[in-house]
């Protein structure tokens, strides 16, 4: 077990708990930091794969695709959070109709 | 290990004792604003005695002097945040912990 | 396994531990706000992580934007959050106890427990060395024009992935103004503290953003974490009180917003008249072509995350 294989398995567990935590919690806040979380958990996973070059230098397109998974994912939690205010704005809830447990 | 480490070791590890301290002191003590307390004054000169331990290792004065940037920027920011936090929980109502005797 | 071996594992594994500790009360702490702060934590040391992992660039982009932005924007929102619940009359009653029986728990528990096996043999199962396109990228290095093996992928290997993304940015922007508006709520007006934090850090961040721009070509930088500092310069005027004025919505302040998106479609359609492929540069004006994309890159980035953390449309907020 090298380095690079723990992160990547810390990587998976990160997704997996963000992905439990997006099924699981209803409030719509919640939703978007446990889809953060997974997004941080694929990267963790990529850029870890991507060290295992041995003596030369890492691998630079996977990093290049983190970076720009990072900012898809900021420009999507941005818009996901106004879509969020508005939902509280129309229906006086930060939860989908469909959860409601009435 | 040489001179320069040797002179390196003891700063970095008083350093990371004070950081330490201060965050023993977040977990222990009672309301925000002993916490804050705590937290400012010891991650500053903690920060400040790992920042000796690094530039006496480093190649160049230009490191050096961008190590001291770091330092003060953190020193301006965590001042100037915990007087922020202080004061929104002095709105919020917040009150001071007294000490039951 | 020798000291520095096991130092190293010690190291990663508390790091690893701590990454899936700060996630899990993050995510499920009973307050939001405390969920936030945990997440913004965990994003730092997310940081270190990379780092450790031998990538700085990333590094300041997880730290720039991961932790920095995505924080204020999400505390905003759970300030937002409550103004909007109370000036609502709908939301007279709070929402339902975040909890369901136990036995609802059981089966995506189950589930993710299968999901998370297969991930991890799979991950377990690929080799150990692999030199994915480290040795091509180095080779090419030279031609490409900057001295920085991730600048080089972003800004020239792979433009064509980078110009995707600057437009999944303005997109985003669109949609959040598309959205309209939402009952203004109040802004303390900063005091003295706040004002001398932001006179002194803004003009900071931005002479450190045309640092990174500029360091980008051969050193950790680059566009994107330059563009996220300008953002954070952004997000702390509008902090400290300053509100985007009457002028903002007028045609000077969209073609800097325009101004990444539209150089890369003219850099690409210029090399695709020219007979060229798809955003191929020629070696000797590839520095020069990649630098200009970059400055473009970098203010449309910064003023779109400082409008993306404002919210609405400046033309909606004038009017109240």
């Amino acid at each position: 077990m090298t380095t690079e294989l723990l992160y990547a398995l810390v990587g998976v567990g990160l997704f997996s708990l963000g992905l439990y935590a997006l099924f699981v919690r209803a409030n719509l806040l919640r939703k978007i930091l446990a889809v953060n979380v997974m997004s941080s958990g694929v990267f963790l996973v990529l850029v870890a794969l991507a060290r295992r070059t041995g003596a030369v230098a890492p691998d630079p397109v996977p990093h290049a695709m983190v970076i720009t998974g990072i900012v898809v994912a900021v420009s999507a939690t941005a818009f996901a959070l106004m879509l969020m205010l508005r939902i509280v704005q129309e229906t006086g809830r930060a939860e989908l109709p469909d959860t409601w447990s009435e | 290990m040489t001179l320069g480490n040797y002179i390196a070791a003891p700063l970095l590890v008083s350093g990371v004792v004070f950081f330490l301290a201060g965050s023993a002191g977040l977990l222990r003590f009672p309301d925000v604003y002993t916490r804050l307390h705590s937290l400012t004054k010891s991650d500053n000169v903690g920060l400040g005695l790992i920042v000796a331990g690094l530039a006496v290792q480093a190649e160049s004065w230009f490191v050096v002097g961008k190590l001291l940037l770091v330092w003060l920027l953190v020193l301006l920011a965590g001042a100037s945040v915990a007087n922020l936090i202080t004061k929104g929980a002095m709105q919020r109502g917040i009150k001071m912990w007294t000490p039951k005797i | 396994m020798d000291a520095q071996n096991l130092t190293q594992w010690i190291f990663d594994t508390l790091t690893g531990l701590g990454l899936l500790c700060l996630a899990w009360m993050a995510l499920a702490s009973s307050q939001l706000i405390k969920a936030i702060v945990l997440f913004v934590a965990f994003g730092l040391l997310m940081a270190l992580t990379w780092v450790r992992l031998d990538a700085v660039d990333i590094a300041l982009a997880e730290v720039a934007i991961g932790a920095g932005l995505t924080g204020a924007l999400l505390l905003a929102a759970l300030a937002k959050l409550t103004a909007v619940q109370t000036a609502t009359s709908k939301a007279a009653h709070r929402s339902p106890k975040d909890r369901a029986a136990r036995k609802l728990y059981r089966m995506p528990a189950a589930l993710l427990l299968l999901v998370a096996a297969g991930l991890a043999y799979s991950v377990l199962s690929l080799p150990l060395n692999s030199r994915g396109l480290s040795i091509e990228v180095g080779a090419n290095l030279d031609a490409s024009g900057v001295g920085n093996p991730v600048t080089a992928v972003l800004l020239n290997f792979r433009g064509y992935d980078t110009l995707l993304e600057i437009f999944v940015l303005f997109l985003a922007l669109l949609g959040v103004w598309s959205l309209g508006s939402l009952p203004p709520h109040r802004i303390e007006p900063a005091g003295p503290v706040l004002n001398t934090l932001v006179v002194v850090l803004a003009p900071l961040l931005i002479l450190l953003a045309a640092y990174f721009l500029w360091a980008g070509a051969h050193g950790p930088g680059g566009a994107f974490q330059a563009g996220a500092t300008l953002g954070a310069a952004g997000v702390l005027l509008q902090l400290a009180g300053w509100k985007p004025g009457p002028g903002f919505a007028r045609l000077p302040w969209k073609l800097i917003l325009l101004a990444g998106p539209a150089l890369f479609i003219l850099f690409a359609l210029f090399t695709l008249v020219t007979g060229q492929h798809l955003l191929e540069y020629a070696p000797e004006r590839a520095g020069i072509l990649i630098l200009l994309l970059e400055t473009g890159a970098t203010f449309s980035i910064g003023l779109t995350l400082a409008a993306l953390f404002f919210g609405e449309r400046p033309d909606d907020a004038e009017g109240r």
